[in-house]
């Protein structure tokens, strides 16, 4: 119950944001759609803990800052790279996976496809295997930052590794 | 006032281009598909994200803003999901990656053994 509250009041915070629009007979419809979208939810069976949108610490928001500095940082590296395409040795490789849970796995992976010079071939239980365009890069996700900072990110809940 | 945002604002539209640019630019000049995902990770990320940095400044801080960090979220969360569907179809469907270390056997055989497996 705690869970369909919350997704209820994101879904009337997400609909007064985009709307702009503030008469009556729009409150009514807005309201009426958020109602719908939660009753789906329901029925799909989709509103869980994974899925609560409440959970979402600072931590998620630092990971995010740290996220994009690591991006400005791989872009200018690659952009690098496309002037000068001879220095393109690309490589395969496999690092541990050391998550719990599913959402973080995800987050790795798609964290490392974000990054350019990184692209996730293959998620598994406890492996990510990528393609890394240079050995810089390839160096970059073995050393395992990334992985640590979702470790970090993973601490709020108690399960982790 | 006005004028140092505008010029921030253009500063962060043109880089943004430049960097589109660049991205175009490597997916013409690298040599696979597997690298010419990397260049197509030029123009998902940074060029998106500085270019809605530079219209967030000039739309001021409005409801506008809301809708433009929302426009940025989805492309930030989406992007890399396709371009993993991407690469994933190409290993499925055994698209040798030209790498560094060719000529060696052995070297690259967990790749493109093609099973179908995962549900990607």
């Amino acid at each position: 119950m705690r869970y369909v509250i919350s997704l209820a009041f994101l879904l009337v915070a997400l609909w007064l944001a985009l709307s702009g629009v503030y008469k009556p007979l729009l409150f009514v419809l807005g309201g009426a759609s958020v109602a719908l979208v939660v009753w789906l939810s329901v029925r799909m069976d989709v509103v869980g803990i994974e899925h609560n949108p409440v959970l979402f610490s600072w931590r998620l928001v630092a990971y995010w800052f740290w996220l994009f500095g690591q991006l400005v940082k791989s872009n200018l590296h690659v952009s690098r790279l496309v002037f000068q395409p001879s220095l393109v040795k690309p490589r395969l490789l496999t690092v541990p996976v050391p998550h719990q849970a599913a959402v973080s796995k995800v987050t790795y992976g798609n964290s490392v496809t974000l990054t350019p010079g990184t692209v996730t071939l293959k998620l598994t239980d406890d492996t990510l295997e990528a393609h890394a365009l240079d050995e810089a890069s390839a160096r970059d996700l073995e050393a395992g930052h990334m992985a640590r900072k979702i470790c970090w990110l993973e601490r709020q809940q108690e399960d982790c590794c | 006032m006005a004028l140092l945002v505008d010029l921030v604002s253009w500063a962060l539209l043109l880089s943004g281009g430049a960097f589109g640019i660049i991205g175009a630019l490597g997916m013409l000049r690298f040599p696979d598909f597997y690298t010419r995902l990397h260049a197509s990770g030029i123009t998902d990320t940074l060029c998106a994200v500085l270019i809605i940095f530079g219209l967030m400044l000039q739309s001021g801080l409005s409801l506008l803003t809301i809708k433009l960090v929302l426009i940025l979220l989805f492309l930030l969360f989406t992007t890399p999901t396709a371009t993993h569907a991407l690469a994933r179809a190409a290993v499925v469907d055994q698209v040798e990656p030209v790498l560094a270390d060719q000529g060696q056997p052995g070297d690259d055989h967990d790749a493109h053994s093609g099973e179908p497996s995962s549900k990607s």
